[in-house]
């Protein structure tokens, strides 16, 4: 899966990690069983704590299948999974808690999450 | 780099719409059979600029658009300030009656794109006799809300930025970089609250899944084009319109999304022309 490599992902990202300078936050990815806490200290990946975890803190969660996430994450998804709402409008990805972080910020969370695609795939 | 200028040529004219006064913004290119072009929910006229420098589409037709009130350059109404704006069936069928009516246009082709597709549908059922044929882009019946809309009108989520990273998936993933981020820059344009607004007649009050398969292609021709992307109104929710309605002409395009005439122009006007020319070859048959 490769969470972890969205820090360096991110980070070389000088126009994303631009336009994320006005977000800090921490929220709880969850793939399937696996889960990770990552936080973001203005625009930049300051961590990627792999679970489990017995109190997760967060300011809101995404949740999908193992499935649904690999089909995300393909070179080309294919309709319906190509993006962060596309799987939100299926039921495929849940999101939940304090959601005005991830919508204010939205642009960058598709951005970023898009960025553990195979390298150079469009966000 | 030498100077052109392209051959689309933009004005305002004032009108009245469901009893108030309105300047909207008109702008058209080419002569002959009148192309009448509806855009998407929280953008305007610009989404259609590729298709009024095509000759091949100009040449043959008169391709007009116009920005709906409250967005691109058409300015709401008057008291504007202390309303909510919501846009409604009624309102939107006689918008395009009226802006029709002024341009004297006589029965039109209508090309409409998502909420334009919708009021497509509208008018196919209601309004067939005022045109010559009907293209629906990104044409459902109905969409339920998938997200919260109040995210769309709120002081502190930015709403350009919020509007266009909503659509942002829907753009194909075949659609060039200037295509896609143009498509999108229109979305960041658009004024507080007009595309939630726009919003309130695709996912409420536009719902025309207990009418459309009433729909009757021999008083006028029916073409749904749809992106094969499209998250919003998906290939399976045009394809079920279409089964619903005899004579419907369906296509679904392959790699393309949700805005294809702005997104991917080049790509789209391989599918539109053939429509276009099946348009044509009725109108002599």
């Amino acid at each position: 899966m490769m969470i972890e490599a969205l820090m360096a992902r991110v980070n070389s990202d000088e126009a994303l990690v631009r336009r994320g300078r006005f977000l800090t936050t921490t929220f709880l990815l969850e793939i399937g069983s696996a889960a990770w806490l990552i936080s973001i200290f203005e625009g930049r990946v300051a961590s990627v704590t792999p679970g489990p975890f017995v109190m997760p803190s967060s300011s809101f969660a995404l949740r999908a299948s193992e499935e649904e996430w690999k089909k995300f994450l393909s070179p080309r998804p294919p309709p319906g999974s190509n993006d962060l709402m596309a799987l939100i409008k299926r039921r495929a990805l849940n999101a939940e808690g304090d959601l005005w972080v991830f919508m204010a910020n939205l642009r960058y969370f598709k951005e970023a999450l898009a960025k553990l695609r195979p390298t150079g795939t469009k966000a | 780099m030498t100077t052109r200028f392209e051959p689309v040529v933009g004005r305002y004219m004032s009108l009245d719409l469901s009893g108030r006064r309105h300047r909207l913004y008109v702008e058209e290119a080419g002569e002959g059979t009148p192309l009448l072009c509806l855009h998407t929910a929280g953008a305007d006229t610009r989404q259609y600029r590729a298709l009024m420098n095509d000759d091949r589409i100009t040449r043959r037709h008169r391709v007009i658009a116009f920005d709906m009130p409250w967005h691109g350059k058409s300015s709401p109404p008057a008291g504007w300030h202390d309303e909510e704006y919501q846009l409604t069936s009624a309102q939107y069928t006689s918008m395009i009656l009226e802006v029709m009516a002024a341009l004297e246009l006589d029965r039109p082709i209508l090309i409409g794109c998502s909420i334009g597709g919708r009021i497509a549908l509208h008018l196919a059922l209601e309004h067939s006799d005022r045109f010559r044929a009907i293209i629906g882009l990104q044409a459902g019946a109905h969409v339920d809300p998938y997200y919260d809309l109040n995210f769309l009108h709120r002081p502190d989520v930015h709403g350009g930025e919020i509007c266009a990273a909503i659509v942002s998936g829907l753009v194909g993933p075949d659609a060039p970089e200037d295509g896609r981020w143009e498509t999108l820059w229109h979305y960041m344009q658009g004024g507080p609250g007009v595309f939630k607004g726009d919003l309130y007649f695709y996912k409420i009050d536009g719902d025309i899944r207990g009418r459309v398969s009433r729909i009757d292609t021999s008083r006028c021709p029916l073409f749904l084009l749809s992106g094969e992307y499209d998250y919003s109104c998906t290939p399976e929710e045009t394809l079920a319109v279409a089964r619903s309605i005899p004579g419907c002409d369906v296509t679904i395009m392959k790699g393309l999304g949700h805005f294809p005439m702005s997104e991917n122009p080049q790509v789209f006007l391989d599918y539109l022309l053939p429509v276009l020319d099946k348009i044509s070859a009725m109108a002599r048959g």
